[in-house]
């Protein structure tokens, strides 16, 4: 969804950023098997990283504040693969597989993991970009119940289109089933007084990554 | 301190550490037994990320700026083209954009919708670029967040956050390092640390590298 815990700019009180010297890339042996899980299932390709995403920002709050960063992505994995068919709660209950799995078109297979590169996003334009660098925009005040990218700090601001990064699929559509929808993507940047008011540095700026349904002509 | 410290969750609370294996450990059994997963391709995924891509990548890439103007100019216009022009690399993602730190210009990325981060380049990010702290606190606080790193740039540095909430990855070119002149391609990629290539740290000095 939308407005849920995971949109976490601008928030106070989580303290300090402590770095963690010599960090190892797993903290324990299950968090590696859960990324591999998370990129083998989705390999399945019966729902997108959108999607994908779209589940771990609907966990429960208190469960999302709670949890590390991989038992998130465990959490949302068991969720996914429950409202898709592909596991029942009775099997995460009992630990094991209680009936056969249901046929799928693509598994992923270790010749694949080997090869696996990160997919592509952009897709051919189906018209021409509504901005150029340069213009100056404002985000929408939008607050879908459905999954999107335009941060809550940056909505109702206005800023300066610095780049147009060619056209992609569109989070928004991807994530609830409606396709690629693609959509011109924008780098836009805004003054930290724009969004955080008179008190904030004038030497600091922020840009987020803005779709074009996010944007109207300022 | 906060519920956040993933490393916390991973080593010091015991309870999450067993509650979580089994967990883990069951639902791979359920996916494999069902003939979803295959538990040799989950190891060929966990090979790649713990020995194939990290920081060293982006380490040489941005040796290879410092080292060879052409090759800087190209990785500022299009820097998915430039890396995967360079033999020995894996492609990386189509969306790759990298920016430049000079003395008027510091940049710093984040994710703070969740993690978005330049894997290819980079490797898996560390615990602290996914914790709420710095998701929070990047884009209202960036000296603040700096000065946790230990990082305090002139006043008159104007400050760049790239919120990576779309699929463009974002590497940060550093500034290199005095003292540098003439120095090899692999001399160079040793100063280049991983956080300096977030932002949220400076390339080392031959000084420090010394130490």
């Amino acid at each position: 969804m939308s407005n849920t815990i995971h949109d976490m700019g601008g928030m106070h009180g989580f303290g300090p950023v402590e770095p963690e010297l010599d960090e190892p890339v797993f903290h324990a042996p299950w968090e590696g098997r859960v990324l591999a899980m998370q990129r083998a299932t989705g390999a399945i390709g019966l729902w997108t990283i959108d999607g994908g995403r779209a589940s771990l920002e609907n966990l429960p709050p208190l469960a999302y504040l709670a949890s590390s960063y991989y038992r998130r992505w465990f959490l949302g994995m068991e969720r996914r693969l429950v409202a898709h068919g592909l596991i029942g709660e009775d099997e995460i209950a009992a630990g094991r597989s209680l009936r056969p799995g249901i046929g799928l078109n693509r598994t992923l297979t270790p010749g694949d993991a080997q090869n696996w590169r990160y997919p592509h996003f952009d897709r051919p334009a189906p018209g021409p970009a509504r901005f150029t660098a340069g213009d100056r925009v404002r985000t929408r005040n939008i607050n879908p119940t459905t999954h999107t990218r335009l941060p809550r700090y940056a909505r109702d601001k206005t800023g300066t289109v610095e780049a147009v990064r060619g056209c992609h699929v569109f989070p928004d559509s991807a994530a609830i089933g409606a396709g690629d929808n693609p959509q011109f993507l924008y780098t836009v940047v805004f003054s930290a007084r724009e969004l955080w008011g008179e008190e904030a540095d004038p030497a600091v700026s922020v840009s987020i990554e803005a779709f074009e349904p996010y944007l109207t002509a300022a | 301190m906060a519920a956040d410290h993933d490393h916390a969750h991973g080593s010091d609370h015991g309870s999450e550490l067993s509650e979580m294996q089994l967990r883990v450990r069951a639902l791979e059994t359920i996916l494999t037994e069902k003939g979803y997963v295959d538990p040799k391709a989950l190891d060929a995924i966990v090979e790649n990320v713990e020995t194939k891509i990290g920081p060293h990548i982006g380490a040489r890439i941005v040796a290879r700026a410092w080292a060879d103007p052409e090759f800087k100019r190209r990785l500022l216009a299009d820097a998915s083209e430039a890396v995967n022009a360079l033999a020995g690399y894996d492609p990386v993602a189509a969306h790759l954009i990298a920016v430049e730190n000079t003395p008027r210009l510091h940049n710093i990325v984040v994710c703070t919708l969740c993690s978005c981060y330049p894997w290819s380049v980079l490797g898996l990010p560390p615990v602290w670029y996914k914790s709420f702290a710095y998701r929070s606190r990047a884009v209202i606080d960036p000296k603040g967040v700096l000065a946790d790193f230990g990082v305090a740039l002139p006043p008159e540095t104007e400050i760049r956050i790239w919120d990576s909430t779309a699929e463009t990855r974002f590497i940060v070119l550093p500034m290199r390092p005095a003292g540098t002149e003439g120095w090899s391609e692999e001399r160079l990629a040793a100063l280049v640390t991983r956080d300096s290539m977030i932002g949220t740290g400076l390339a080392q000095t031959p000084q420090e590298t010394a130490r």
